[in-house]
């Protein structure tokens, strides 16, 4: 059931044959090794496999804080080369600035940009209704929860308005009550915003839940496994996880995972 | 069977103050109405000493003068250590070259090259503040570029994804989050420069605290080399409160643990 690459319309992100080779005291250490992938306007993609396959390694080269060996990756037909605000990213251990309070913080970025202040203040004012987090709007971040934070990050990530989302495990530090409430907020917006996410996860079942299409990576050096499209109609919700049919896409993707698992074991 | 609630009463925080105060003083009394109170001055002579002190002007003389130039020592230390301990955490070269000096003089105590800064520029003001400024300076550069290589990877990152270059990073971020290092950094570096004044003023000097116990001294005054000592302390300690307190102005938003 591999998802066809030929058949996307509105390339937003082209990952060309992109290889990363890190030179450490024990030589090479080929962390990707020749990915290609399409990703489609506005289209939610979330990648899975086993630690340490280069998942991270991939994103931090398309958010631009990191540099490809070899091939390159364009954004709207623009080659990535380093970070921009057009590629927003969330990171799994929240990145707030500490300093910093709940709109601040989320109204951070957009000092960057040629806005009037009324308007930054109104945008991160919209963006924090979006994730719920009105009353908190004052508060610092060691004054939350770690799904509030995750909250926070998101809020900022989307105040910028960047065409691409890329998210790295940004559930991977809650508890299973918060992220299920985070799931749902993410697919929300994703359904209201319109962006090309792109979502690393070690959990199976979230991918399936969330995803268009889950890219299954093989262990290192990472290149990629398969590609399974997800047929399940949005809109989404923990519902959504009772489905024969989720559980059959679930099992498929996580015996691919496993199957790596085991390569890397040996 | 009798329920008595728990009276759950929280004591405050200055009365334990208080009580240390009394603890301190009551030690103090007792030590020197020991067989040590010929050396060891009782609370009661070290005032007598501090009224005589003062009504003579050379408490007030003494005092200014060291803390003259500890102020002054440190001020300058500050001024300096800022940009060198953030130019240490941000250009590698740079940190390389100068590293290796700052840990060589540092290991070096002050008492050591005391007589050579004396020499060079004799027994006034501006050698001791020399002598302050360099230890102060060692002390803090050190603790505020550990600050600065010690900030956050990520939110380094987070914000260069927001948009920020160098320059915004530097000044949006870096200092920002150095902030807590810095104020610990200030504290160490003003400790260190009333360390190295008294030490200063013992090996030569017209006026100051330091002069002021070692003329006593000489003299068998034991009253009025305590006064000195608690006097230093006493400045000291104020500082270093001063300083707390720009602390927890400045840098409330810290994940601390709470004792």
């Amino acid at each position: 059931m591999a998802g066809n690459q030929e058949g996307i319309k509105d390339v937003a992100v082209d990952i060309q044959q992109v290889k990363k080779i890190y030179e450490t005291k024990n030589g090479q250490v080929i962390a990707l090794n020749g990915v290609d992938l399409q990703i489609g306007q506005d289209e939610f993609i979330c990648v899975v496999g086993p630690s340490g396959c280069g998942k991270s390694t991939l994103l931090n080269i398309m958010a631009g804080l990191d540099t490809a060996t070899q091939g390159q990756i364009l954004v709207k037909g623009k080659k990535v080369d380093s970070p921009s605000p057009d590629r927003g990213v969330v990171f799994q251990q929240y990145a707030l600035f500490p300093w910093l309070t709940v709109e601040d913080n989320v109204e951070y970025g957009l000092f960057n940009k040629k806005m009037s202040r009324a308007e930054s203040r109104e945008t991160a004012e919209r963006y924090i209704r979006m994730v719920g987090l009105q009353d908190f709007r004052k508060a610092y971040p060691k004054e939350l929860s770690g799904g509030m934070k995750q909250r926070v990050a998101l809020a900022r990530a989307y105040a910028m308005n960047p065409s691409l989302l890329l998210l790295d495990e940004p559930f991977g530090a809650l508890d299973a009550q918060t992220r299920a409430q985070l799931q749902a907020a993410l697919l929300q917006a994703w359904e209201k915003e319109h962006k090309t996410c792109f979502f690393i996860t070690h959990d199976v079942e979230e991918a399936v839940l969330l995803a268009q299409r889950v890219v299954v990576m093989s262990s290192r050096p990472g290149r990629i496994k398969s590609i399974v499209e997800i047929d399940i109609p949005y809109p989404r919700d923990q519902a959504t996880r009772m489905q024969p049919h989720f559980a059959e896409l679930k099992n498929e993707i996580w015996s691919q995972v496993y199957e790596e698992y085991l390569m890397q074991v040996k | 069977m009798k329920y008595t609630k728990k009276r759950n009463i929280r004591i405050p925080d200055y009365i334990y103050g208080i009580l240390s105060l009394v603890i301190f003083i009551t030690v103090w009394c007792l030590i020197s109405s020991s067989k040590a109170g010929k050396i060891f001055a009782s609370p009661i002579r070290v005032l007598e000493a501090m009224q005589a002190k003062i009504e003579n002007g050379d408490l007030t003389r003494h005092t200014t003068a060291s803390l003259y130039r500890a102020l002054m020592g440190f001020s300058l230390a500050f001024m300096c250590a800022l940009p060198v301990s953030f130019l240490m955490g941000w250009y590698r070269p740079f940190r390389l070259i100068v590293e290796p000096w700052v840990k060589f003089i540092k290991s070096i105590p002050p008492i050591a090259y005391i007589p050579l800064i004396i020499v060079a520029q004799g027994i006034g003001t501006s050698a001791k503040v020399t002598v302050i400024f360099i230890a102060s300076f060692l002390v803090m550069v050190i603790s505020i570029y550990q600050g600065v290589v010690g900030v956050d990877n990520t939110i380094i990152k987070a914000a260069r994804v927001l948009g920020d270059n160098d320059f915004k990073l530097f000044y949006r971020v870096i200092i920002p989050a150095s902030f807590p290092h810095i104020l610990v950094g200030m504290r160490l570096g003003m400790s260190a420069a009333l360390t190295t004044l008294v030490a200063a003023e013992l090996t030569g000097a017209q006026e100051g605290l330091g002069q002021m116990i070692q003329e006593a001294s000489m003299y068998f005054q034991m009253d009025v080399v305590l006064l000195g000592i608690l006097i230093i302390g006493i400045i000291g300690f104020s500082l270093d409160r001063v300083i707390a307190l720009l602390e927890r102005r400045l840098t409330g938003w810290q994940e601390t643990r709470k004792v």
